[in-house]
């Protein structure tokens, strides 16, 4: 038997790009809600993040160098369109990275700037991805028209940011800043909303292709469970968000886990509208894939140390599980 | 300007700063493990105060590595996109390897390392610490790999023009890569070496008086005497290396144009490419030929050997290697020169009456490891042209189609950036050091293993 080991790598970056994110999504998201928050509750919030945000960004590495190792081809191709929101987005995340450090260490005058820096970089990051998104899902090609609709994704994909962040929050805080993350996850829960609904009618949109991959007979039958799952998931999160905070702290993970799992049912419907299309209707992940003996080698890595990531991840939120108290080098 | 020249220069600036802070970490780990593992056997506290300052520097220092890693991850595919169609099978599994074994553990255990003392097990604590340490010390394993084989290829054939791996053990144990990365391990040493003996004498000029702080200033000082012995031998033997593998880097180092017995070891010469001669040449007769080849009479290869019938220049440009393997090796003695003095006069006078003038200079000495590694790669990266992979792929076949006027504006950002950060890194580091100089920091108690009230804002 031959393995499908273009398909195996597909998923393997799909599933790092749906975790980033997620997990680097709540970590922006706690950055672009900061001009809400009072100073001390900003200390809070980034020690709620402190010790995961570095962890959360690999995942944009290994999803690029999935990409990069997996599929050159593609890599140059797409992000050689993408150059100049690429560029944008890296320098925001030098940004924000660095600015997240300084805060800290920084005098308490400079505090402010770095605290600004860190919101425009996080803000920035979810902007420019929200746009490439957009551009994406257009097809790569620059129109006037595209580039208006990616801007709107751009600022929907923001706001979900924020919202997931806000989910975070609600589960890390107590007390008035809980409170405060209820209301902004209310005020946020838009974005999530629109920003999928945007994708998923442009997709079809684009292509007739992906428009008979949704809209033919039985398919539609068998898919019609992930947009009721969304819906539901949707009506689940908001449903919750009206009666939060109950005794004893309950459900205050469910924001969070619900909007994950939306998350990765908009990213699973845009991975059945895009296969076998890694750059949209140009270039398959066949064609696009390296050499089989250099996708084994990496294979055999990975099967060894991605279950070591997540035990060793998951070992990370077990210890700095609970409410996020002061952070220091203790 | 035209894209490739650009994206050159773009190439060299994003990875320049992202190598300096890796350089600092790959050591500082280590050290940090070294302070831990003495507080742990002695339970002095000083040792506890000297982890507590540094692994700041060090969270810093990570931050800005992880960052500019990131930058460096999409280059590949902005500026030089023909770089992994032609060369992928081999540069992507070690990359992948890089990000699998060494990203991941970095990242995951630095949490721990960082914030996790008070909520783990000592051991833990330190075992975090190790595992960190490691990781980087992993990831440069996987690049030095990568960048050696660049420069010395083997284990692949090409097919229609595509690099694929034959044998992956001789990828992996290519002929430069031992050396290139025993000395990149070593250079990482000193220039955390100097940074903490550099930091602390600046402490003790600010009349410091913690024990922390002088047994930082004796280790940074007694790291630096020993470890600089050693990377002058590393260096001469990757330098023989490179006599075998590329004859023309080691010429245009040499800034040597004719083949010739009894080679002058030149000391200053300003390479003129017009006129394939040097101007202002002051050398030391037979040295280069003694070195090299380790006998007056030896032959050292000369750059016009490296000029096809055409007249195509198939040798690097001259002046740029030329002077930054000298700035390299100037300051390699000058290291040298400035630890054994410390390491002498910690031995007859001690830390408590250094003279005063001996600090002012080692607080100088504190980012020197930094001009060092840079010139070293420089002289390593530019003495490769034209070549990208060497004999495999020229650097103008792999640049990308972006128009110059693009990759010129991100290039600007790019720098701006950089600028900014470097002025407000080595700023923070200083005054996180004066702060530290007077008492502002308490340490925590060492015996109940938990913080005391600890001044710096929490992060
Ligand atoms: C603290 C840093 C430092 C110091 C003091 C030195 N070097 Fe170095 N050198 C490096 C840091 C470095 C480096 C940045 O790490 C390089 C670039 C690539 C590499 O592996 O090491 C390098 C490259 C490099 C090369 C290029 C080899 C090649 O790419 O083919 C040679 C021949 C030497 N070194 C030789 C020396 C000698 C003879 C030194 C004696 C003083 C010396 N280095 C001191
Ligand atoms: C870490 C220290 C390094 C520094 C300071 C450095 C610096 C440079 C510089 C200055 C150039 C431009 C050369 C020229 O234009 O003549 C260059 C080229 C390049 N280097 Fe390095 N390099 C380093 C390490 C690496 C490593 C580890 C890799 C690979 C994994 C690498 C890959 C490349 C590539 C792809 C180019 C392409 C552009 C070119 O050759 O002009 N470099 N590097
Ligand atoms: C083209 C070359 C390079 C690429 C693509 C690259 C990529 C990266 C990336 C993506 C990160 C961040 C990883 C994280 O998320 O934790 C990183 C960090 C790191 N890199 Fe590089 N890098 C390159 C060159 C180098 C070189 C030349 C060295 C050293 C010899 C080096 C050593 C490290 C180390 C030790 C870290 C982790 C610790 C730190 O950030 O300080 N890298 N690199």
């Amino acid at each position: 038997m031959t393995l499908d080991l273009p398909f195996i790598f597909a998923a393997l970056m799909g599933t790092s790009i749906l975790v980033y994110v997620i997990l680097d999504g709540f970590d922006l998201g706690v950055g672009i809600l900061f001009p809400f928050a009072t100073p001390d509750e900003r200390d809070r919030m980034v020690a709620s993040i402190g010790p995961f945000w570095d962890a959360n960004e690999t995942w944009l590495v290994l999803a690029i160098g999935l990409l990069l190792v997996a599929f050159p081809v593609a890599h140059g191709a797409i992000l050689t369109q993408l150059y100049l929101p690429v560029t944008l987005m890296l320098i925001a995340l030098i940004l924000r990275g660095v600015a997240f450090e300084f805060r800290a260490k920084a005098p308490a005058g400079h505090k402010r700037t770095w605290d600004f820096l860190f919101w425009f970089g996080s803000m920035l990051t979810g902007l420019t991805q929200g746009f490439m998104l957009g551009i994406y899902v257009m097809g790569l090609a620059w129109t006037w028209w595209h580039i208006g609709f990616a801007l709107l994704t751009g600022v929907f994909l923001t706001v979900a940011y924020s919202f997931i962040g806000a989910a975070w929050i609600i589960h890390k805080a107590d007390g008035a800043l809980q409170a405060k993350a209820i209301t902004w996850a209310r005020d946020g829960l838009w974005g999530v909303v629109l920003g999928m609904g945007a994708v998923s009618l442009a997709t079809p949109y684009v292509s007739t292709r992906i428009f008979d991959k949704w809209f033919s007979w039985p398919q539609m039958l068998w898919l019609s469970p992930l947009p009721l799952a969304s819906a539901a998931l949707i009506g689940l999160v908001w449903w919750t968000l009206r009666r939060l905070p109950l005794d004893g702290d309950r459900l205050s993970w469910l924001p969070f886990v619900a909007t994950s799992a939306l998350f990765a049912l908009g990213f699973a419907g845009m991975a059945y509208s895009f296969f076998p299309y890694i750059v949209p209707e140009a270039i398959t992940i066949y064609e696009a894939a390296a050499a089989p003996e250099s996708l084994w080698i990496i294979l055999i890595g990975a099967l060894i140390v991605i279950p070591m990531i997540a035990a060793y991840s998951a070992f990370s939120y077990f210890i700095f599980r609970g409410k996020a108290t002061a952070l220091s080098y203790e | 300007m035209d894209a490739l020249l650009l994206s050159r220069i773009q190439f060299g600036a994003n990875i320049s700063f992202h190598i300096l802070f890796p350089t600092i970490t790959i050591a500082l780990g280590w050290v940090l493990l070294f302070f831990k593992l003495r507080f742990n056997a002695t339970g002095d506290r000083k040792w506890m105060d000297a982890y507590m300052f540094w692994v700041k520097v060090f969270a810093l220092s990570f931050a800005m590595g992880v960052v500019s890693g990131i930058t460096m991850s999409f280059q590949f595919g902005t500026n030089w996109p023909g770089f992994m169609e032609t060369v992928g099978n081999v540069a992507g599994p070690l990359l992948a390897y890089e990000v699998l074994t060494a990203f991941f553990l970095e990242a995951a255990f630095l949490g721990i390392m960082l914030f996790g003392a008070s909520r783990v097990k000592p051991w833990v604590h330190t075992l975090a610490t190790f595992l960190v340490a490691f990781g980087t010390t992993m990831s440069a394993f996987w690049i030095i790999v990568l960048n050696s084989w660049m420069h010395t290829p083997q284990g692949y054939e090409l097919r229609d023009g595509v690099v694929h791996a034959t044998d992956w053990m001789a990828i992996l144990f290519n002929p430069s890569m031992p050396y290139r990365l025993v000395h990149m391990l070593l250079a990482s040493g000193l220039t955390v070496a100097f940074l903490i003996a550099g930091i602390s004498a600046l402490r003790l000029l600010m009349k410091d008086k913690a024990e922390g702080t002088k047994s930082a200033f004796r280790t940074g000082i007694l790291m630096a005497a020993m470890l600089i012995p050693l990377q002058i031998v590393a260096g001469d033997m990757h330098g023989l290396n490179t006599l075998e593998h590329q004859p023309a880097k080691v010429a245009a180092m040499e800034g040597n144009w004719e083949t010739q017995s009894n080679a002058p070891l030149l000391l200053f010469a300003v390479p003129n490419k017009e006129t394939r001669s040097n101007d202002y040449e002051i050398g030391i007769p037979s040295l280069a030929s003694i070195i090299l080849t380790h006998d007056a009479d030896g032959v050292v290869p000369g750059l016009n050997d490296f000029v096809a019938e055409d007249g195509t220049i198939l040798h690097p440009p001259v002046l740029q290697v030329f002077w930054s393997f000298r700035v390299m090796v100037g300051v390699g003695m000058l290291m040298l020169a400035t630890s054994w003095l410390g390491a002498f006069l910690l031995w007859r006078r001690g830390v408590d009456r250094m003279p005063r003038l001996y600090l002012m200079g080692m607080s100088g000495m504190a980012f020197m490891g930094w001009v060092a590694t840079l010139a070293g790669w420089y002289t390593t990266e530019i003495g490769r042209q034209p070549w990208l992979v060497s004999g495999v792929l020229a650097t103008a076949d792999a640049v990308s189609p972006v128009a110059a006027p693009m990759v010129l504006s991100t290039l600007i950002a790019y720098l701006l950036v950089y600028a900014g950060l470097m002025i407000a890194y080595m700023w923070v580091i200083t005054y996180l050091a004066r702060k530290a100089a007077k008492g502002e920091t308490l340490p925590l108690d060492p015996r109940q293993g938990v913080a005391g009230p600890d001044l710096m804002p929490a992060e």
